[in-house]
């Protein structure tokens, strides 16, 4: 494997795993209100009574 | 204006993402883009591949979640609803016969390949996988009885080592999920899959990792050599001004990404104005390309080197890598049963997460343009699925059916669709206001410079790589030579001087054709509900 080659993986790889984890990082921290608001809101529609 | 869309939402902005990466997630990252990363020289593909991800590949996806958000939240979530919301004109509907062609279309090939990676996986499984020959002719006949590439209509078996019983589970399975709904089936279903593909995929890439030089006789053939292989750059500045180059790399970005489909846009309908889209999209991209590039490019090629050399490895398509390639590679692997299967459940996984967004823009519209009940729903579009399946299953010699479906659907469609959201949202809805709604409920801004490439740069650049995809893949333009050379699709179908037109490549076509006739007869009757609802006015919802 050239150095060219190991530069290529550890960038490319090293850019897409930190991009990740910065990712899975800020969506674990940053509080969202709009969960509070959520909760089971399903609808099948099947449930409707003329079904 | 009343708003009328469902009352169906995520549950959480987990599960958002996981749906979106899953849907993103594909055999594509596993099996097509390490063929090509190797093919085009490593440094080079990555240089061109990266630039695609900024300039073409999160423009788009901003574009179709803030499109997607927008119609949900005045009361749409089918594409053609959306579209007309948007456009402001009846017409513009019709423009979602594409965003659910596409869908269910490719849901009629995908669950019969999501079937074959059911299918390796209990074959590896129960030892079936390990022949006492082991050489890519073995695995080859394995493909091609398992598939039916032989003959037409032999792939209709229900044996262990037949498609048939696996295409009937994998086909239960995602109308069971997609009949459960978005939160307590699509959701609940890539919470836990999207999780353990990536444990997966990490437990096969450490033993990638630690198999050092396998064959003692052939010490070059090590890990160290099958990952330079992989990433060494050849001719970089050469590779650089290749166009084809580029035409792989962003068509890759593209496809991986799952832009175009008619996917994204459906599952952001189901947000809130308060949900954060930029954060959903940035992460659902990124769990994309960590599988693509961190797992993908680190597993597939090095692991074939070090088994079969470069020869094994070189120039394989998708399915030779996937299919053949790779079951020779596990079975000369130790504990390679285990591992075969590992990877092969993964590969149904990523399928499987893919297969059911595939289902959920059909379900919307039926739902929502035709009024029918979720029973009915997925009971109408089981049956269309169901047929356009049988089709492609029973006309599996060379697997024509599929390969033509995929060609025109799968690459055509996509490049059109995904032209059309991008003029919508730069140019129709317009950027101040995409830029306004894409920011609602976010937690940090997306730089303004983005503005100006997802409004001039992103267009202009899918317009060149479709048009080069165009010039080489329907007209056969050969660069070298200036010459135009009929390609196999376009003599499929219309004949060449070498080649009288194929009949079931003539049928595959006739097909998409019927459906997105029916489609668009759909979309008419829809069109008369939403105006007798008064719903086909563009009156934004106030918020």
């Amino acid at each position: 494997m050239t150095v060219g080659g190991w530069i290529t993986m550890l960038l490319s790889v090293g850019f897409v795993t930190g991009f990740f984890a910065w990712c899975v990082y800020k969506v674990l921290v940053i509080k969202r209100p709009s969960e509070d608001f959520h909760g089971m809101d399903i609808d099948t529609r099947d449930t409707d009574s003329d079904d | 204006m009343r708003k009328t869309g469902s009352s169906e939402k995520w549950t959480s902005h987990v599960g958002v993402i996981l749906a979106v990466a899953g849907s993103a997630v594909g055999l594509g990252n596993f099996l097509r883009f390490p063929g090509l990363a190797a093919q085009y020289g490593g440094g080079a593909f990555m240089i061109a591949y990266f630039i695609s991800l900024l300039i073409l590949g999160m423009p788009i996806c901003w574009a179709e979640w803030t499109m997607g958000r927008y119609g949900g939240q005045n009361g749409f979530n089918s594409s053609p609803g959306i579209f007309q919301f948007i456009t402001g004109r009846a017409g513009g509907r019709y423009l979602g016969v594409m965003s659910i062609l596409i869908p269910v279309i490719i849901y009629m090939y995908y669950v019969y390949i999501e079937a074959w990676c059911l299918g390796y996986a209990v074959n590896f499984m129960i030892g079936d996988l390990d022949f006492p020959t082991k050489n890519v002719d073995a695995y080859s006949s394995f493909w091609a009885g398992f598939v039916g590439a032989g003959e037409d209509g032999s792939a209709v078996g229900f044996k262990y080592n037949q498609v048939g019983f696996y295409l009937i589970i994998v086909f239960i399975l995602n109308f069971f999920i997609i009949y459960r709904g978005i939160a307590r089936g699509i959701e609940f279903f890539c919470k836990y899959a999207m999780p353990a593909l990536i444990v997966l995929g990490i437990i096969v890439l450490v033993r990638v990792l630690t198999l050092d030089s396998p064959i003692p006789d052939k010490p070059e053939q090590n890990i160290v050599n099958g990952l330079g292989y992989m990433w060494n750059p050849r001719d970089l500045s050469e590779q650089l001004l290749n166009p084809q180059l580029w035409l792989a790399a962003s068509g890759q970005i593209f496809f991986s990404l799952s832009v175009g489909f008619g996917v994204i846009i459906t599952y952001s309908s189901y947000l809130s104005n308060k949900d954060d889209i930029v954060l959903s999209s940035l992460s659902a991209s990124s769990a994309n390309e960590f599988c693509e590039v961190a797992l993908g490019g680190m597993i597939i090629v090095p692991a074939a080197f070090m088994f079969l050399g470069q020869v094994g490895v070189k120039d394989q398509g998708t399915f030779d890598l996937g299919f053949k390639v790779l079951p020779l590679v596990f079975s000369k692997m130790p504990l390679g049963g285990l591992f075969g299967f590992i990877f092969f459940f993964l590969l149904f996984l990523a399928a499987m997460t893919s297969s059911l967004s595939m289902l959920q823009p059909g379900i919307a519209f039926f739902e929502e343009g035709l009024g029918l009940r979720r029973r009915q729903s997925v009971t109408l579009l089981g049956m269309i699925t169901a047929l356009g399946c049988m089709f492609i299953v029973y006309f599996s010699k060379d697997v024509k059916a599929l390969d033509t479906v995929d060609f025109w659907i799968g690459t055509f469609m996509i490049f059109v669709l995904a032209l059309i959201q991008t003029i919508l949202f730069g140019w129709v809805l317009g950027v101040r206001k995409g830029w306004e709604e894409v920011h609602r409920g976010a937690a940090f801004r997306i730089p303004d410079f983005v503005k100006f490439v997802v409004k001039y740069i992103s267009p202009l650049y899918l317009l060149g790589i479709f048009s080069l995809w165009v010039l080489f893949e329907l007209f056969g333009w050969r660069p070298d030579t200036g010459e135009f050379i009929v390609t196999g699709y376009v003599a499929d179908l219309l004949g060449s001087k070498d080649q009288a037109p194929n009949i079931v490549a003539r049928m595959s076509v006739g097909m998409i054709v019927v459906v997105a006739v029916f489609l668009g007869m759909m979309i008419s009757l829809a069109g008369k509900r939403w105006v007798n609802d008064g719903r086909n006015r563009r009156k934004e919802v106030s918020r």
